[in-house]
């Protein structure tokens, strides 16, 4: 499959007032396949934001190319149909919701693509639908749930049918069960639609259906793999300042009391499983 | 407690007013302000009322809700009242120690009484009826031909639209800050105004700083979506007249006319 991004020897460094560097990303070398399910993980500072935002334009490299679907983030052009190619959902739903009722907010991407009315009304039904929040189309946001708010920032983002999504970390201001929802409703959007996903967290859980995980510490990836190839390495990831799911956790404590188990069970269920197993 | 402000107050509905297309609303509140302050008869009041009258009853607004609303701004009106009553010289009709109260006076103050009741009652029925949305795409449309001489009439459709929808969001902050504080000691309540004031400094600061990062993440966000000014923008629920606005607008005009009449031939 094609690569919907590409990513050669990126280098970003922050400069504020004083003259002060910050190297924020050291040389990220990375393709996302088209259709594919992204997982970024890193502490705090490890740069996450900062390659998000360079995946849509917001920011441009000091150093190295950014390739979104073969066009150069930096030729400013081209800006516009970069991002409809890659939507953008971040972690505060208040700051990024626009208009008073839900309709109206869903409907601001395509607006402002110079669609005519009637196709953004058939897109903005049909996008609400896909985030299961058609039924509060005309309520207003600020009396929804987290959850809802941020399902209702995605669908104005798949209103202007992206081929990627980015979310950094959409979930972080979320109770658990808006968490779910917001998973629930990304991982369908990525099945059922084929959109490619990248999602930025530091919630274990959400890594364990990926299909590949890369971790980032300081600026550069040090880890990329599917889950079960990164999380086999636990060692590792804790260097870099990260937990590992509490299944992999456990098999790990296992095995170093001599226990015969694969790393590889992430889910609870394959995890009693095997632990099952090797008891018996 | 801040949760009662009733600031831009929209009460959704499906009624012949809350259907009328923003721009014919407001070209009637224009109209019936006009109107209203044409009236120089008393009995010229009365289109103006049956016409407000009217359109309460027909948006199924409560009497309740329009009179509540007007209970910040009522201190005023009885303060206007009463300078005019005791303040307006002419032909004394009673004298009490050293107020007196002429007939000009009387006429005067229960002119203004009604003048500025029916000025807020009207422009509350604009709010009331109207999604706050709809307002700012109605005045961008009408304000349109502004552009032309260079005013962004687009950019302050969508500062007013950004700031109303923000409302909400800041008010329940400033209720998170407030609890935060007060849980701590802090005291809104008592003192003077100076000590009033200097207690909401603390309120205000954090309030600030949150608002200017909010702002920065929404612009951020607003970028994502495209958004780069109202050049080539169009809009899902384009603005369009129908027969009930036609309605209506010969409704404003009967209104302005028979206030007219009413001034040259009434009492
Ligand atoms: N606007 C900014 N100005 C200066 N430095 C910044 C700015 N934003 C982030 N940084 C710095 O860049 C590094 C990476 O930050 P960020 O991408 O936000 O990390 P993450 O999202 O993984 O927490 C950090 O060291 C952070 O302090
Ligand atoms: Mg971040």
């Amino acid at each position: 499959m094609s690569n919907i991004i590409e990513i050669r020897n990126l280098v970003f460094k922050y400069i504020n007032d004083e003259e002060l560097e910050t190297v924020a990303l050291d040389g990220i070398d990375l393709n996302i396949e088209e259709g594919s399910f992204v997982v970024v993980l890193g502490h705090n500072g490890s740069g996450k934001s900062t390659l998000a935002k360079h995946l849509n334009g917001i920011l441009q490299p000091t150093e190295g190319t950014v390739l979104v679907a073969g066009m150069d983030t930096r030729d400013e052009k081209l800006m516009t149909d970069i991002r409809r190619k890659v939507g953008m959902v971040f972690q505060n739903p208040d700051n990024q919701i626009v208009a008073n009722v839900v309709e109206d907010d869903v409907a601001f991407g395509p607006e402002n693509l110079g669609i005519e009315s009637e196709e953004i009304r058939r897109r903005v039904d049909e996008a609400l639908k896909a985030v299961d929040m058609w039924e509060f189309r005309s309520h207003a946001p600020h009396l929804l749930s987290g959850g809802q708010k941020q399902r209702v920032a995605i669908a104005g983002v798949i209103a202007m049918r992206p081929h990627c999504i980015v979310l950094d970390e959409p979930t972080a201001m979320l109770d658990p069960v808006g968490r779910a929802e917001v998973i629930e409703t990304i991982m369908r959007l990525n099945k059922e639609q084929g959109i490619t996903v990248v999602l930025i967290t530091h919630h274990m859980s959400e890594t364990i259906d990926a299909d590949r995980l890369i971790v980032m510490a300081d600026g550069r990836i040090i880890d990329d793999g599917t889950p079960q190839q990164v999380f086999a390495n636990v060692q590792k990831l804790r260097d870099a300042g990260l937990s590992v799911p509490e299944t992999t956790q456990l098999i790990f404590e296992l095995r170093k009391e001599g226990v015969e188990l694969p790393l590889s069970a992430l889910s609870v269920d394959e995890c009693a499983e095997s632990i099952f197993k090797a008891f018996a | 407690m801040l949760k009662n402000i009733t600031l831009g107050q929209y009460f959704p509905g499906n009624t012949f007013v809350h259907r009328l297309d923003p721009r014919t609303k407001l070209l009637i509140i224009v109209v019936y302000i006009v109107a209203l302050f044409l009236v120089d008869k008393i009995t010229a009041y009365l289109p103006v009322i049956v016409f407000l009258a009217i359109s309460v009853m027909v948006s199924k607004i409560k009497l309740k809700s329009l009179v509540s609303g007007m209970k910040p701004l009522f201190v005023i009106i009885v303060i206007t009242a009463i300078i005019n009553l005791f303040f307006t010289s002419g032909e004394p009709i009673v004298k009490l120690w050293v107020v007196t109260i002429t007939k000009e006076g009387v006429r005067a103050a229960v002119f203004m009484l009604l003048r500025i009741s029916l000025l807020i009652m009207g422009t509350f029925m604009l709010t009331y009826t109207t999604a706050p949305m709809q307002l700012t795409d109605g005045l961008e449309s009408l304000l349109g031909p502004l552009k032309k001489i260079k005013m962004p009439v687009h950019e302050l459709a969508m500062m007013m639209s950004i700031a109303l929808r923000f409302i909400p969001t800041l008010i329940e902050e400033t209720d998170k800050i407030m609890n935060a504080q007060k849980a701590r000691g802090a005291d809104f309540e008592t003192g003077g105004l100076v000590q009033k004031a200097k207690a909401m400094l603390p309120l205000l600061i954090p309030l600030f700083i949150s608002a200017f990062r909010r702002a920065d993440e929404l612009a951020t966000a607003m970028e994502s979506r495209c958004y780069s000014g109202g050049e080539g923008r169009t809009k899902m629920k384009q603005l369009c007249y129908g027969a009930i606005d036609v309605t209506a607008g010969a409704a404003a005009i009967v209104l302005l006319a028979m206030v007219i009449l009413l001034n040259t031939f009434g009492i």
